[in-house]
């Protein structure tokens, strides 16, 4: 099912939003991991407003919900604005970013906010933690889909590789993983901190269906989505191939950025760069 | 001379058969009891749930994150996991995923660690859980169980399903006698049990050292030296109330543990009575070291865990408090 122009500008919309949000969010904190948040943006947009996931934000615990699992716990500013624009909380949270006595923490912690299905910012957990959940709707017959958001740099971790040999052994061919591979982790270039390359056949190698896109087009990533809820018999990964800092120049070009808020001057020029986007 | 054989208790079998069946029973009342295991479910018995409800069990494998990760996925889901390995592989391996999946969480899965304290022997340092007490310890939203016989440990299991979060029970590979009746064993999270009571001093103790406290207090009772005896099979929340009670009514502490003493039972026995009541206190339990390959009871003497170790600590604590008195 390929969604018309009008959805795709729509959809557009939202993903400009929520980085702007994200700027906000961030810079107001005056801490935060922005870079993080924006190359995974249009990844989530597909997930929440493309009609992908199951959800209720009126319900969010309703037990046949598809979940949502961001493993890259420090991209939390993405998926608290992804969940405030789809009505789970008010939009006014997300300026009590890390502040005292906020749910709105600096990485997910599960239970303070309606929709943060699991606590992440130790890497490399998401996906054992989303095994658990396909393993448990199947012995209650409940029948949702899991996505997992996984960084790259989260898959150097050794339970990551756990994980994926777990998933392909129970066959839980619910499970999605969208590796969001901006090609950075924190200290610098990933193939030159730690080579995960050939990274498409360690995936296979492990038993998982591969699929590769084009992370910050929203229209392939919702058709990959579509395309791996046909793989009925293995866990399907998306390696989305993405910008670190996407959306805003100086940010893509310096990797430092990683784990760094704008300060109040770069985030003018940031948000100038996000609007002209539209 | 066997344990508990001075006090008098009928000997009965490894503490790790016990926790299987306890948990057996438990799967056949509850069926949102689930069991994941770390590939040790003949050693730590989990396996009875294998045979009987083999949708029910999982194992993970020889891979303690994922297999706690699993678990807390599941309790996210409404499942109870019982999570099951020996300690020393489960906390030292998995001590993130415990803290943050499950502890961070506050999530409603049950941590197993079994083969605690020294007493598997054999199979050596490597295996042993001297450190559980502690480590848990270090995970502030865990409830910390360490049950002391058979019945016990049925109620604590019961227990661990029962308390809505996360929970640590300690299992063991040796076997503990008969301290309650099958049918009459008060256990409450929480809320200690005072097992003999007596006015010269008191003897606090979890898991095995519970026997060995009961037949130090027979030793002791030859010597016209009424002991007190508790039993803490719960490590926290710790009994403020028992434990404030026995320092103020008896005046002197033994704590007793087959555990290390830094961190473990005693010391947060120690930190409370330290608060509320300071009074002369002994600690028996490992010093700062790892013990080798043994037969358990030579080690048990080499490591000074015998009843006769928890007298001798208590007429060390008894002249103490004498000399404060007098």
């Amino acid at each position: 099912m390929t969604i018309t122009q009008a959805e795709l500008e729509n959809l557009k919309e939202k993903a400009r939003q929520i980085r702007l949000d994200i700027l906000e969010m961030t810079t107001r904190a005056g801490s935060g991991h922005p870079s993080s948040s924006w190359s995974a943006t249009e990844i989530v947009v597909a997930l929440y407003f493309g009609a992908i996931l199951r959800h209720r934000p009126n319900d969010p615990w309703w037990s046949e919900r598809d979940r949502f699992i961001m493993s890259k716990g420090h991209a939390a500013p993405l998926l608290y604005a992804a969940l405030a624009h789809a009505g789970y909380f008010d939009r006014d949270e997300l300026w009590r970013l890390r502040q005292i006595d906020s749910p709105v923490q600096g990485h997910p912690v599960q239970g303070l906010l309606p929709g943060v299905e699991a606590t992440t910012g130790s890497l490399g957990q998401g996906l054992s933690l989303g095994i658990g959940h396909v393993l448990a709707g199947r012995l209650t017959q409940l029948n949702y889909r899991v996505y997992v958001l996984l960084g790259d740099g989260e898959c150097e971790a050794g339970q990551i590789w756990e994980s994926a040999m777990a998933a392909a052994h129970f066959k839980t061919a619910s499970l999605t993983a969208i590796l969001d591979y901006n090609k950075y982790q924190e200290t610098g270039p990933i193939s030159r901190e730690m080579a995960l390359e050939p990274l498409a056949d360690k995936w296979r190698s492990f038993g998982w269906h591969v699929e590769e896109v084009d992370g910050h087009n929203i229209s392939a990533i919702i058709d990959k989505l579509e395309l791996v809820q046909t793989i009925t018999d293995q866990p399907s990964i998306i390696i989305a191939h993405t910008v670190k800092g996407k959306g805003v120049s100086f940010v893509e070009a310096d990797y430092t950025f990683h784990g760094r808020a704008l300060t109040p001057e770069q985030a003018v020029r940031a948000r100038e760069e996000i609007n002209a986007a539209r | 001379m066997q344990l508990g054989e001075l006090a008098g208790l009928k000997p009965s079998k490894p503490m790790r058969d016990v926790f299987g069946e306890a948990l057996l029973n438990l799967a056949r009342q509850n069926s949102r009891v689930v069991v994941l295991d770390g590939d040790l479910g003949n050693s730590t018995k989990a396996e009875l749930v294998r045979q009987e409800f083999p949708e029910r069990f999982f194992n993970i494998g020889i891979a303690e994150s994922n297999l706690v990760g699993i678990g807390a996925g599941m309790a996210a889901c409404g499942l109870i996991p019982f999570i099951t390995s020996f300690s020393s592989f489960l906390l030292c391996n998995a001590y993130d995923q415990i803290r943050l999946a499950v502890g961070i969480s506050n999530l409603n899965a049950k941590i197993v660690g079994s083969h605690g304290g020294i007493t598997l022997g054999k199979d050596g340092p490597t295996q042993m859980g001297i450190e559980d007490l502690a480590l848990m310890g270090g995970i502030p939203t865990f409830v910390i169980l360490a049950p002391s016989d058979p019945a016990s440990m049925h109620r604590a299991v019961q227990a661990a399903a029962d308390h809505v979060g996360p929970v640590f029970l300690r299992s063991s590979r040796i076997a503990m006698p008969h301290i309650y009746p099958d049918d009459n064993c008060p256990f409450e999270i929480g809320r200690a049990n005072i097992l003999r009571q007596g006015a010269d001093l008191t003897i606090i103790a979890c898991g095995m050292m519970v026997a060995a406290g009961l037949d130090a207090a027979a030793i002791l009772s030859t010597e016209g030296i009424d002991a007190r005896v508790i039993d803490l099979h719960t490590i926290r929340p710790l009994d403020r109330d028992t434990i404030e009670a026995a320092a103020r009514e008896t005046g002197a502490i033994v704590c007793a543990e087959e555990h290390l003493l830094q961190g473990g039972m005693g010391s947060n026995v120690a930190r409370l009575v330290a608060e509320c009541c300071p009074v002369p206190m002994r600690f028996v339990g490992l010093p700062d070291i790892y013990v080798e390959s043994a037969d358990p009871d030579d080690l048990l003497v080499k490591y000074h865990l015998t009843a006769e170790d928890i007298a001798a600590a208590a007429r060390q604590v008894f002249s103490a408090k004498r000399r404060i008195t007098l």
